[in-house]
Parts: structure tokens; sequence; C-alpha cells
């Protein structure tokens, strides 16, 4: 009788080729052994607290809190992190533990570019080979990363397949892993994929919202009303969630890119607009038409423009634990502008979906209520690109 | 019932996949009719998938064109309902999970059934997740073929014992599509099938040439040929049956 792994009500599982079967056993085995070795968690935490910066700061945006004048709003600064992204929280976790695993090579799929440079960070880091897949659109989209990624030693592999942005890369990714296995480690970027990658991912990153519940406790004396985070794959999402799912007085909500809006084609809110099914190695919700096609999704985002979610997030979904919201383009274009005015905070367009949230609904919720965003990466990478669509919208 | 067992039962098999709708499902349905005219013991019909992830280039590229011409499901339903009238060879949907899930695994595999479908193929789902797909393929009398690749080691035994149909033995690491040379000891996981079960097994993935063919086919029950035919349709478009069918003899001779 087979049995399958990694299950989140219906959702997760191990959807991959059989080629790929032994390396995510030999990676879960590898992982229930080290998630409990205190010298593995030393080491994580040292590259953490001293390398990457962590703790990330929890800021009171007083200034935004007042002119939208309902709840007090406080920001979780991934965006302080040592490569501007949380991506880096998940990447060193994974690179520590390929490392152990004796692997000499990192693989990567990245879409915003961040997931990229994280990875090829650690990779200089560590002393290992480095490659990264990433959509040739989201190469012209993130000029700027692929930079990084090249000056950090990673080769860059621009994907011309299908539509050319995350969901490709994954593609290529998947299949460079089938085709070198021995010492390469796919070190997946977000919480999704095969098990165990949903779970291994979550944990290292769920030390955003360890981080968020100590910090709310000494600063306030209290758990936070919401947090709200932006979703593509998830992986911020889930990190800040994570510590609060058996908190049920604090809501859960995940913002999703909703693109021209849920309405129209162009759209990658997946729990909005998806439906059940099989991709990328998981059972989860994804864009995709009747007869299981995957849909060309879209969103201003490249580190949100995915036709799927991960299996958790369509848990928390189904069991009506989170809620997940659309965010358009344009009102994520807004809460870039917005922040960067009001707080002097760049964020990243993924995170100005969760920015843009907050805005819309903070001003409705009472002064005593308190709300948590996380700022999941910072801006600098998104603004000749921002520049370029307010600059189209004049001319409309 | 035309069942994938009927495909083994005069000697070595030789397998050959099309992807369905390129260049569209007129010409489909031809080339299905010179495959089984020429010799193949079984027909992979492939249902193109958006991503399909175990594929290399050439079966990929073939995808696309196919999806961007309009084929879906139902329209491949169609033309191989058609095609069964007359072709009697052995047939098997190879696809991605979600084509068939998405469809509802139950109304798939029932119309599959309807149109004598021996089994499907699924790439992308290995032992662990079988059962969701492999009951349903039960009732209705279909096989759900198991895949071994070259990384498969201790798990060859497991895959084995509940094989049916044929096994499908992935030649080589990576995607499809015709290579050079295959570097993995075929025969020491062919043996160890043998002592796990009687279901045949046939060696695909890179395979092209006769002399290949002849070389597998040696250490198996059967070989599978898919970029290289699908590298016709895709070079000769509505004059690809005849090619093929032609290919499809020489790889058949060679293999007798």
């Amino acid at each position: 009788m087979a049995q399958s792994k990694g299950r989140f009500g219906m959702h997760g599982g191990q959807y991959i080729p059989e080629t790929l079967m032994n390396a995510v056993n030999e990676l879960e085995e590898a992982y229930e052994h080290y998630k409990n070795d205190p010298t593995f968690h030393r080491e994580l935490t040292a590259l953490l607290n001293d390398y990457a910066g962590r703790p990330s700061l929890l800021y009171y945006a007083e200034k935004m809190t007042k002119e939208l004048g309902g709840a007090k709003i406080y920001l979780k600064r991934e965006d302080l992190n040592h490569t501007g992204a949380h991506k880096i929280n998940n990447v060193l976790g994974q690179a520590l533990l390929a490392k152990k695993m004796g692997k000499t090579r990192l693989i990567a799929e990245t879409g915003a570019g961040q997931h990229g440079v994280a990875t090829a960070t650690a990779a200089a880091l560590m002393g290992m080979e480095c490659v990264i897949f990433m959509g040739e659109e989201d190469t012209i989209r993130q000029a700027l990363n692929v930079y990084r990624m090249r000056l950090l030693g990673a080769e860059v592999i621009p994907v011309t397949s299908g539509t050319r942005t995350l969901k490709d890369a994954v593609n290529e990714a998947m299949k460079e892993w089938t085709n070198r296995i021995d010492d390469t480690h796919y070190c997946l970027g977000s919480v999704m994929g095969p098990h165990p990658f949903p779970t291994i991912v979550r944990d290292f990153q769920a030390v955003i919202s360890k981080e968020i519940k100590a910090q709310m406790l000494e600063k306030e004396g209290r758990l936070p009303d919401a947090v709200i985070a932006c979703v593509g794959g998830g992986s911020n999402a889930i990190g800040s969630f994570y510590h609060f799912i058996d908190d049920k007085e604090v809501k859960l909500i995940g913002c999703e890119a909703a693109g021209r809006g849920v309405d129209t084609f162009e759209t990658a809110a997946t729990v909005a607009v998806g439906s059940p099914g099989i991709f990328h190695g998981m059972k989860s919700y994804f864009c995709q038409d009747k007869f299981g096609q995957i849909a060309p999704v879209y969103s201003i985002s490249a580190g949100l423009d995915y036709p799927g979610v991960g299996p958790e997030h369509a848990y928390l979904h189904d069991i009506g634990r989170a809620d997940y919201v659309p965010i358009t383009d344009e009102e994520a274009v807004n809460a870039f502008e917005y922040l960067s005015r009001t707080e002097g905070i760049i964020p990243a367009i993924e995170s100005s979906h969760a920015i843009a949230y907050a805005i819309k609904t903070a001003g409705q919720m009472e002064k005593d209520k308190i709300i948590v965003v996380t700022v999941s990466g910072r801006g600098d990478k998104d603004c000749a690109a921002i520049a370029r669509y307010t600059g189209e919208d004049q001319h409309d | 019932m035309i069942k994938i067992a009927d495909a083994f039962k005069n000697g070595k098999a030789f397998v050959a996949f099309i992807t369905c709708g390129d260049p569209d499902l007129a010409t489909t349905a031809e080339i299905i009719k010179e495959i089984s005219r020429n010799g193949a013991d079984l027909i992979e019909l492939g249902i193109p998938f958006s991503d399909p992830t175990a594929e290399g280039p050439v079966i990929q590229s073939a995808n696309m064109r196919a999806l961007a011409g309009g084929v879906t499901t139902d329209k491949i339903f169609a033309m191989v309902r058609e095609v069964r009238k007359q072709v009697k060879t052995p047939m098997v949907f190879m696809t991605y999970a979600n084509v068939v899930f998405s469809y509802g695994a139950e109304s798939f595999i029932s119309q599959c059934a309807a149109m004598d479908i021996g089994g499907l193929i699924l790439p992308d789902i290995p032992f662990e997740e079988k059962d969701e797909f492999d009951g349903v393929c039960k009732q209705y009398g279909l096989d759900l073929v198991s895949l071994i690749a070259p990384t498969s080691k201790q798990r060859i035994a497991m895959i084995a014992k509940e094989a049916q149909g044929f096994i499908y033995i992935v030649s080589s690491l990576g995607v499809t599509g015709v290579r050079d040379s295959i570097t993995t000891d075929i025969d020491a996981i062919v043996q160890t099938i043998r002592d796990n079960t009687d279901t045949p097994c046939a060696v695909g993935f890179g395979i092209s040439t006769p002399e290949q063919a002849k070389k597998f086919a040696a250490k198996a029950d059967g070989v599978i040929v898919g970029s290289a035919i699908v590298r016709l349709a895709e070079q000769y478009g509505k004059d690809a049956p005849q090619k093929i069918g032609t290919y499809v003899k020489s790889m058949k001779d060679a293999i007798r």
C-alpha cells in the first residue's frame, strides 16, 4: 500500500517523477535528523543573527497609523534582512542542510530575483556552486537582481519556455534537478513543491512569526488582532502566520496579486480564481482552465506572478483559518508610493500588496486594534519598473 | 477489451509515442493508423499539458503547438473513439496528473475504458501517490503504468511488486529526448524487476536509432520511442504519417 506524505488536508503530497523520489526522501530524512540537532540550530541561529541581521525590527508606523486613523499598524521589517528580503531565512537553512548532506551545488528558481539573490549569497558564503533559473520576462523586469546574482558568482539561466516567468523557472529548475541529483540540492524558494519542501520552508520562515509574537508581547503586552502578508507561493505569509495559527483571536490575512483584477484573465490571485489541481509536485489551488491546463497568470509583481499557492495556505483557506484577499496592481503601486512617502520605507512591490490591504482596512478598525503587516522585502529593485508603470499611466 | 498485456505477447514490443494534436488531430489519427500498420505493439498517446516537466524540448514544443492549435482532452477523446473503429493495436494515454485530476479521474478513466484504452502513464505520479488514480483504473480495467528510474535503487522491488500492464524503465536522468549514449545499468534494473514480478518492462528516454532499439530490446521486453517520432511530426507536419510509418517499421524490424 502506497503512502502519501506531507498532507495539509487534501493538499500537498509528492507529485513528482520517480527520478526525484529518492532525492526528496533523502532530504526529508536529513531534515528530520537536523531539525532536532542542537549543533545545526546553533549554526543556523548564528548565521541568521550575525550574517542576516536577525531579529528583524517590529516597527510602529506611527505616521501611517495616524493618517489612516484606525488600527495601530506595526511593520515587520523583513526588508532589513541581509539581501533585502525574507528569502534569506529559508535559504540559509536549506544551504546549511544541503552542505551537511554533502551537496556542493545549489540550484533555484526565482521570480523577482530575491530568492535567487539569497541563494547566490548563501552559495558564495558556503563555497557552493550555484545556478539560478529565472524567466526571461523577469530578467528584464528585475535586471538589477540578475546582475547581483552574477556578481555573487551564480550562473543565471534565462528561461524562454511558456510565459517566461516564475512558473517556467520552477519547471526548468525541477528538470535540472532530475538531470543532476547527486551533488545538487534544489533550494526551493517558497512553501510549495513536493513534500518535504512546504514544511521545511515553512519551518525556516516561521522565525518571522516567532519574533513578531515576542516583540508584540514586549511592546504591547498582547497579541495583534491581525497579521497581514502578501502571498505568491506564500513563504513570507506562512512564516508570518505560523506561530499564530493556534491563536484563534489573531486574524490571518494573505494578500494575493490580482493583477488587473480578478474579473480579468490578467490575474494571479489563485485562491480567488483558482481550483484544486496537481502541479509542481503538490496538490493545491491553481489558476487553470477546465481541462487542467495551467493559466498564463499576470501580476506587476514578478514574485507573486505564480499560478499556484502553497498547500498549507490552501488548507488554511479550506478550514477558514486564514483569509485570502486580492489586491490589484494599481492598489499595490499606490501602496508602494504611500509607504515611501509616509514612512520613508520603500517596500518591495510584492510586500506592497500587503501594505495596500492595511491602507484599505486600518481606517475602518477601532483605534485599540493592532495589526502587523509584514514588509517581506525592500523595493529598490522595483523602482525602475514602477517608474515605468506610473509613467505609462500618465500617457493614458 | 484490448489490454497492455496484449502488446507483449508477440516477442519484443515496440512502443511508439506521439503528441495528440501536433500538427492537428486529423493528422494524429492518420499517424496512429500508420504506426499501427507498420508494426508498433503499443501506441502511447500524449495528451498535451501546458507545463510538461518530464519532457525535453522536442516533446515540450509539440505540447505547446498542439495546445496553441486548440486541442483539448474532449477533442482527443473524440478522435480516439473514431480511430478505435479501425485500429486494434493496444493504446495508452500519457499525460500529467492534473489533466486527469481536473477532468475528474472517474470520468476520465471510465471514458478511456469505453474507448479501449489499456492504461495510463502519468510521470508525475510516483508510487506513493498512485492509489488516488490506481483505484479508479482498477475499477475500470485500466493499468496505471509504473515508472522506474536510474535513481530508483532500493525502490525497484517495491514498485515492481505492484506494477500492472508494463513497467516503464526510464533509461537516463533528466527529461525525454534523443541521446547519443545511455550509461545506466539497465541489465541490473531489469534483473531486480524480474526477481519481483512477471509484469513486462520496456526501456524509454533517449532511444532513437534501430541500433539502440535492438540493444535495449535485448535487455528488456520492449523499447519506447517518443522524441524521434515527435520530431518527424514537427518536421513533416501533415505529411508526417508516412514518414513516421516508415520509421516505425525500421525500428520494429530492428527488434524482431
